[in-house]
């Protein structure tokens, strides 16, 4: 991998009538576009066959700021959307840009199904911990005891851990990282994008407005430390106590295989229908 | 093209059956949707042709996935259908804002059943007109067609594609148990024989760089399909002509909206569609949509033996609405009588339409039994008395 300077990925990709986002200071979506950007630079894809998807949220707000075609939908939806998209004209990649609330909560059920199905998809999770765009309420990923306008006196509910949900669920490639590892995000990025089925990357990322400030995590270094504090690499977590893994995120690649996706599956399908009908020996 | 049913001939099928197979004719490739009584034959029929029509059938995890899939399949260049019923309808809400908003073509289909909530789930209904219309939050227009007969059903259905492509809106099929799952002869044309109507698409870049400005002076911008390099943004959000968001703006709200209403209210002339039995020296006229339209039509016959001068508007779309056709029957009529299955609903507009010349009123009837047309005459009878 070279890594172009930034200006050539914003210059080549970027709409700049768009620009400014809308994203504050210490916002970690940033980096994970320019992650995802790079990578599809890095793969040489073709622009025009690419379709952004997106729910509603901060990081949804990404297909308006990409110069690709973009679909920015419902609160929740984006992967009902992609169903559609990607089964009308299989030959579109389909890029769904998502948040932690927008993906685990709203659209949890889409999540699931989209996963089981196994859609040719590639979701770029960008996971805060919380519902940063109206104002930092707890979200299903909220690690409990920490706070949010809707628990000011800290979580008391279980989060979830979306990466371990995909890979149950049957996802082909799932990985985790935090903004921090940028390399192994792109590279992440990467594998997901070149792979078919249901694909899915994760990034913890600094939300510190709307998040951060209200659990003594001011600013985007120390959102980023409190990263590399409580996350734990997969390989070194299979070897530790359930007690010793409490509170912490598990990074890296959690699943890489082929099972075969939706696409071939419904290819496999129609062939059959036509069989069993008499049209086709 | 080889089609799994008979085309260029008659069949005796079910209403639900008959909407299928009109919208594969109709070049439907793309069917989403969730199990739900009385609409699941739709949906039956369409997973065991559309294989073999090389389109989409696919089963949703629930009703708000299948009308984002269609969406999502129109925006990828696919004439798209879902059906429903009641409660899946009302899931289907928020999307067809969305729908409505971001101008994709889809058709919709409502077999009512009786509702509120789970109510009747096999028997029929008519209360889902107001829902139809204005179900939908923000200010917004669609067009809504109700079939009376199986073959309307089929008619409709490849009319409610011609007019979802012609305008880039959703339109909705609001059809009713009686009419789904009731077995008619039905003659479906070869498609060749069939008048079917796409989209516009940009005729050059310039064009394809405002997909949401009246381009053209008709209100209707033609619709960039992604991966054809235009590089489309859509997006539910207020918009300008290119798409952008414009989240503050009044004017750009206002246009925007008042261009989507209007692309609609503008065309009433070419989309309204109505038939009329025996209106010309009417002193009572029954105005009725669907099934009950058809014991209506009885009724005026039955009435007129007897020497009463009654009748008939059966309407055949129930949005946009002729509010002045109504005024004018209320100038000739002594009496407006609304036949319908629910409490009041197209009452409400054909009592603003008759503003006042003459007097409205309900045949209501509710529990999933249609009005017997026997009925409907002993009410106007007794009324005369």
């Amino acid at each position: 991998m070279y890594l172009k300077p930034s200006y050539e990925i914003r210059d080549k990709y970027l709409r700049k009538d768009m620009l400014p986002t809308i994203f504050c200071p210490g916002c970690g979506i940033g980096a994970v576009l320019q992650y995802t950007l790079r990578a599809i630079d890095d793969l040489g894809l073709n622009q025009d066959e690419i379709v952004w998807v997106s729910g509603i949220g901060c990081s949804s707000r990404v297909p308006g700021y990409v110069n690709f075609d973009g679909l920015h939908t419902t609160h929740g939806r984006a992967l009902a959307f992609a169903t559609g998209i990607k089964m009308a004209n299989p030959d579109l990649k389909v890029i769904a840009f998502m948040g932690d609330g927008d993906a685990a909560a709203i659209g949890g059920n889409h999540l699931i199904h989209a996963i089981r199905r196994n859609l040719d998809v590639t979701v770029i999770l960008v996971n805060n911990f919380t519902y940063g765009m109206t104002g930092g309420q707890v979200a299903p990923t909220t690690p409990k005891g920490l706070r949010g306008t809707t628990a000011p006196y800290g979580s008391f509910e279980n989060p979830f851990d979306i990466a371990e949900l995909a890979v149950a669920a049957g996802a082909n490639y799932v990985a985790r990282w935090s903004v921090f590892n940028y390399l192994q995000g792109i590279n992440s990025i990467k594998k997901a994008l070149q792979k078919r089925g249901f694909t899915l990357v994760e990034f913890l990322s600094p939300c510190p407005i709307s998040f951060g400030r209200r659990n003594k995590l001011k600013t985007a270094p120390e959102l980023i430390k409190w990263y590399q504090k409580i996350t734990v690499p997969i390989s070194k977590a299979k070897d530790m106590p359930p007690e010793e893994l409490e509170g912490k995120v598990v990074i890296g690649e959690f699943v890489d295989r082929d099972r075969p996706s939706l696409v071939e599956e419904y290819e496999a399908y129609k062939r059959r229908a036509k069989k069993i009908m008499g049209w086709e020996e | 093209m080889r089609y799994p049913f008979p085309v260029g001939d008659a069949d005796f099928i079910q209403g639900d059956e008959a909407i299928a197979r009109a919208a594969i004719l109709a070049g439907c490739r793309f069917y989403a949707g969730y199990p739900i009584t009385p609409a699941s034959e739709i949906f039956e029929a369409m997973s065991l042709y559309m294989p073999l029509v090389d389109g989409v059938s696919i089963q949703m995890e629930d009703e708000i996935a299948s009308i984002a899939a269609v969406i999502g399949a129109s925006w990828a260049g696919a004439k798209a259908m879902t059906a429903t019923s009641g409660p899946g309808f009302s899931l289907m809400m928020e999307n067809l804002g969305y729908a409505i908003m971001t101008e994709t073509p889809l058709v919709l289909v409502n077999v009512q059943r009786s509702g509120p909530s789970t109510g009747q789930p096999t028997l029929a209904a008519q209360g889902d007109v107001m829902q139809a219309i204005w179900g939908t939050h923000g200010d917004h227009s669609l067009i809504v067609l109700t079939p009376a007969t199986v073959q309307e059903a089929f008619d409709m259905t490849i009319r409610a594609f011609n007019l979802a492509e012609k305008y880039r809106t959703p339109v909705i099929l609001l059809t009713d148990a009686e009419v789904g799952h009731m077995r008619e002869r039905v003659y479906a044309p070869h498609p060749d024989e069939l008048e079917l109507v796409c989209r516009k698409l940009p005729a050059n870049e310039e064009e394809a760089k405002y997909p949401f400005g009246d381009v053209h002076g008709d209100l209707v911008p033609p619709m960039p399909i992604f991966g054809k390099g235009h590089r489309t943004y859509v997006t539910g959000l207020t918009h300008d002509e290119r798409g952008r968001p414009k989240t503050v703006d009044a004017e750009i709200h206002e246009r925007l909206v008042k261009r989507i209403v209007g692309k609609i209210e503008n065309n009433k002339k070419d989309i309204i569609d109505y038939e009329t039995y025996g209106l010309e020296d009417a002193d009572i006229a029954i105005v009725s949509f669907g099934i009950v339209a058809r014991s209506a039509m009885r009724a005026v016959k039955e009435l007129r033996k007897e020497g009463i001068n009654a009748g008939l508007l059966k309407l055949n779309v129930l949005w946009p609405f002729d509010f002045e056709l109504i005024e004018k029957i209320a100038e000739n009529v002594d009496r407006i009588y609304v036949a319908e299955m629910n409490l009041g609903q197209l009452y409400h507009m054909v009592k603003e339409g008759a503003n006042g010349k003459a007097k409205v009123e309900l045949i209501s009837r509710i529990g999933g039994e249609v009005h017997t047309p026997g009925e409907i005459v002993e009410r106007i009878k007794r009324d005369l008395r």
